[in-house]
């Protein structure tokens, strides 16, 4: 009963929001007042959402094999917190997980906006509607995840052992809140662009939105590259794999969104321009989804052979986008004109970092698209990877953290005053950087140079907007600000350090032989088999010295049987911000094995500052959301 | 310098299209001698593949083909594609799932007859099968090879 209660449930949503849509049209055409029905419609819809999606975690924890889905997905004998996990692990799970992510997004704008006009609103939640009217369909008639299977299946077939693992459980359903989040961005500039009201009060209800969306954004992709990197066991931390790239677009969109809709916010400028940039922010989003789930990517020939799934969410992307850019191309013109300002100012600098973060944004697009419109129109088969992402689009991102010194030290509208001269000691403190890097790493690349004296001079520069007073009465929001750019210090240190300081030992070794990597000594000991619950494994011991303490540590090989795999886990240990990386191979028949180590210093950095820039938009978030609250107790 | 509203939004307009424009010709520019193609052995037999440039390598590894050399860390073997076949060499350790007799795709360049490989990617989880590799299970799924 419970999958059949989770279906009528989808169905009664899905009707809701055409319901929804209706009203609104109506209410947008002036033939009824339907502000509060539309309302009270996203509210129950977005309920509707999230009981489906409750019902769908209960045939998981239960293991219900009469459900195709958990038959194929699920297995008896798995630990309960994966049997749950479990239910978004997968194509249809994973949808409703969007959909009901939209739908209470939906829910929560009806239910918490208060400044908007209520045309704006209701043109907002229609628009809102609409998506959702979309993506009911592509669950009801081509990713149900609620079908049942007469008969039953004796045993769930999924037991992935590689797909057992905290990190894979909680990455997707981060990166949805961050995706979906940008829904409201999305619908907020449609019904906004309708009723041509874009103004500070319309910035102002879309900026929580963008902000918490590229918070949890910033944190899924953050915490997905460090999965990557322990888990993988290849030393790296980026592969400029497609699937990374689609969580990256929307994140560069919505960066440079969150910075125009500042703008906007504060000094009421740039109106079509963020507009625009909301639009896209979403836009991006969808293709992202599109990209991971249509099956694209694992075979264009797959896709167009059994084209349902793809086609569907193709042709959802393209009405969704084509209509939001059709609207933009009749309303921007009609859009009041924002305030001017100067081409030395704090706006003109957020314009700045908006276009280089759209060319990047275009770089990444066509690098990842580029290989699939070959495939499809060519029949050709190539792989783009990180040597074009890494010199196309390194250089731009350098140019950018160069202007972000700059730019928050900017007052609106028009700088008067000798702005570089406050830059005197972070510019000195970069150039020490750089000489150094110049002389202690010949070998590096001259962007990981660049990068490592850009991160020197950063990090005090974007303190700088909290010392102009004291630092404890400066809004939240400042100290967002300041630790945000703070973390893009942090983690270009990171990045770059990790490509100019990396030292990599590749050797066979016989137990007791001693192996140097940069100022470590580490003696290899030995082999031991070792168990876990449903894995064996060979386990190295290796004893790695630096002066005084050894830290023992044990990679190891692991095999599985159900299904038959094989794994490694790498060994790693972190002192201080860097990272001794270990992982064992082969064994040979003269009793050596493989061992492959990597001393990484400053690699922490990386995550630690993706960390940091997320806290900063918390500390933004909490400020506007005070400033918000005090606003609404005078009024 | 102010410049004056109705000018502001030209050329905000104009700077947009520039950027799309740069984006594109960075990308194109980018594209021209970076994107790796990939190539079967048949393919680089037939001398389709030019000897230095990055390129990927798909196929089978050839049973009873590898071979580990004295140093313990360079393995060397076949990848065949029905008749053709080509002699990879790689430095490195070789991935969990990289098995004689199944399917392996080689990142790296053409240097003489031999490929010399930076990478191995074999069938790692559902997130990382190389999409060649998922291609060729496609097309033999639906019964029809796509050559040109």
């Amino acid at each position: 009963m419970t999958a059949e209660a989770g279906l009528a449930a989808l169905w009664l949503a899905a009707a809701l929001s055409l319901l929804g849509l209706v009203l609104s049209v109506l209410h947008y055409r002036g033939t009824l007042d339907a502000d509060r029905s539309v309302r009270a419609v996203a509210i129950v819809h977005g309920a509707l959402c999230l009981f489906a999606f409750a019902m769908l975690l209960v045939v998981f924890a239960r293991t219900d094999l009469s459900v195709a889905l958990v038959a194929e997905n699920s297995h008896s004998a798995k630990p309960f917190i994966y049997k749950v996990a479990g239910a978004w692990g997968n194509h249809e799970g994973s949808m409703l997980l969007w959909v009901t992510v939209l739908g209470l997004s939906g829910a929560a704008l009806a239910a918490f906006s208060r400044q908007l006009t209520s045309r704006t609103l209701v043109a907002a939640l229609g628009a809102q509607a609409a998506l959702a009217l979309g993506f009911h369909g592509f669950l009801l008639f081509a990713s149900n995840p609620f079908a049942r299977l007469n008969p039953a299946a004796p045993e769930g077939r999924g037991l992935n052992p590689l797909l057992q693992d905290p990190g894979l459980a909680f990455h997707p359903p981060t990166l949805y809140l961050g995706y979906v989040g940008l829904s409201v961005a999305f619908s907020l500039a449609v019904g906004a662009m309708l009723t041509g009201q874009v103004d500070r009060i319309l910035a102002r209800a879309m900026r929580p939105w963008v902000l918490g969306a590229w918070i949890f954004l910033t944190l899924g992709i953050t915490a997905g590259s460090y999965w990557a990197y322990y888990e993988l066991g290849w030393g790296g931390w980026w592969f400029w794999d497609p699937v990374e790239n689609a969580s990256l677009m929307p994140w560069l969109a919505a960066t440079a969104l969150l910075h125009s809709v500042s703008v906007l916010a504060a000094r009421n400028g740039l109106k079509a321009w963020t507009m625009m940039l909301a639009v896209i922010a979403f836009s991006m989003s969808m293709v992202g989804t599109f990209l991971v789930r249509s099956g694209i990517l694992t075979s264009v020939h797959s896709f167009a052979v059994d084209p349902t799934r793809g086609a569907f969410l193709l042709l959802l992307l393209g009405i969704y986008v084509t209509a939001a850019f059709v609207l933009f191309a009749v309303r921007a013109g009609s859009l009041r004109e924002g305030a001017p300002f100067e081409i030395v100012s704090r706006e003109a600098g957020i314009v700045a970092n908006n276009l280089i973060l759209t060319v990047i944004l275009g770089i990444v697009f066509i690098g990842t698209l580029y290989p699939l419109m070959v495939e499809a129109v060519a029949g050709e088969k190539l792989s783009v990877g990180a040597p074009y992402f890494n010199a196309v689009a390194g250089p731009l991102a350098i140019i950018l953290g160069v202007l972000l010194t700059v730019g928050p030290l900017l007052s609106w509208r028009h700088e008067s005053r000798p702005v570089l001269r406050k830059l005197r000691i972070p510019v000195f403190i970069a150039a020490i950087a750089l000489a150094i890097a110049f002389f202690a790493l010949p070998q590096a690349s001259i962007l990981s140079k660049l990068g490592l004296a850009l991160a020197a001079g950063l990090l005090p520069a974007a303190l700088i907007p909290l010392l102009r007073r004291n630092p404890f009465r400066a809004p939240l929001a400042t100290w967002g600000m300041a630790i945000a750019h703070a973390g893009a210090a942090v983690a270009i240190a990171g990045m770059a350090a990790d490509s100019a300081m990396t030292i990599e030992r590749l050797t066979a070794a016989k137990p007791g032989e001693r192996v140097e990597v940069g100022p470590w000594l580490v003696e290899f000991v030995g082999v031991t088999p070792a168990a876990g619950p449903n894995w064996t494994a060979i386990e190295a011991e290796l004893r790695a010295t630096r002066g005084g303490g050894v830290h023992v540590m044990k990679p190891q090989t692991r095999f599985f049987t159900d299904p038959p795999t094989e794994t490694n886990e790498a060994a790693i240990d972190t002192v201080l911000c860097g990272q001794l990386y270990t992982v064992i191979g082969r064994p040979d028949e003269d009793g050596r094995w493989q061992l492959r180590l990597w001393w990484k210093p400053m690699v922490t950095l990386i995550w630690l500052g993706g960390a940091l820039i997320a806290l900063g938009g918390l500390f933004a978030f909490a400020g506007h959301a005070r400033r918000a609250w005090r606003r609404r107790a005078m009024a | 310098m102010m410049v004056r509203p109705k000018h502001q939004r030209l050329v905000l307009v104009i700077l947009a299209i520039f950027a799309v424009l740069g984006a594109v010709l960075l990308a194109m520019w980018g594209l021209k001698d970076r994107a790796a193609y990939f190539y079967t052995p048949a393919d680089v037999v037939a001398g389709k593949a030019d000897p230095g440039k990055a390129m990927r390598l798909g196929g089978m590894v050839q049973k009873g083909s590898v071979e580990r050399d004295p140093d313990g860390i360079t393995t060397r073997f076949t990848i065949e594609d029905g008749d053709a076949r080509v002699s990879v060499v790689f430095k490195g350790i070789v991935p969990d799932l990289f098995r004689e007799g199944s399917g392996v795709v080689a990142e790296g360049r053409l240097e003489g007859r031999t490929f010399v490989a930076d990478n191995i990617l074999a069938k790692h989880d559902e997130r990382y099968i190389p999409p060649q590799l998922g291609n060729q299970a496609a097309e033999h799924a639906v019964g029809k090879t796509v050559r040109r």
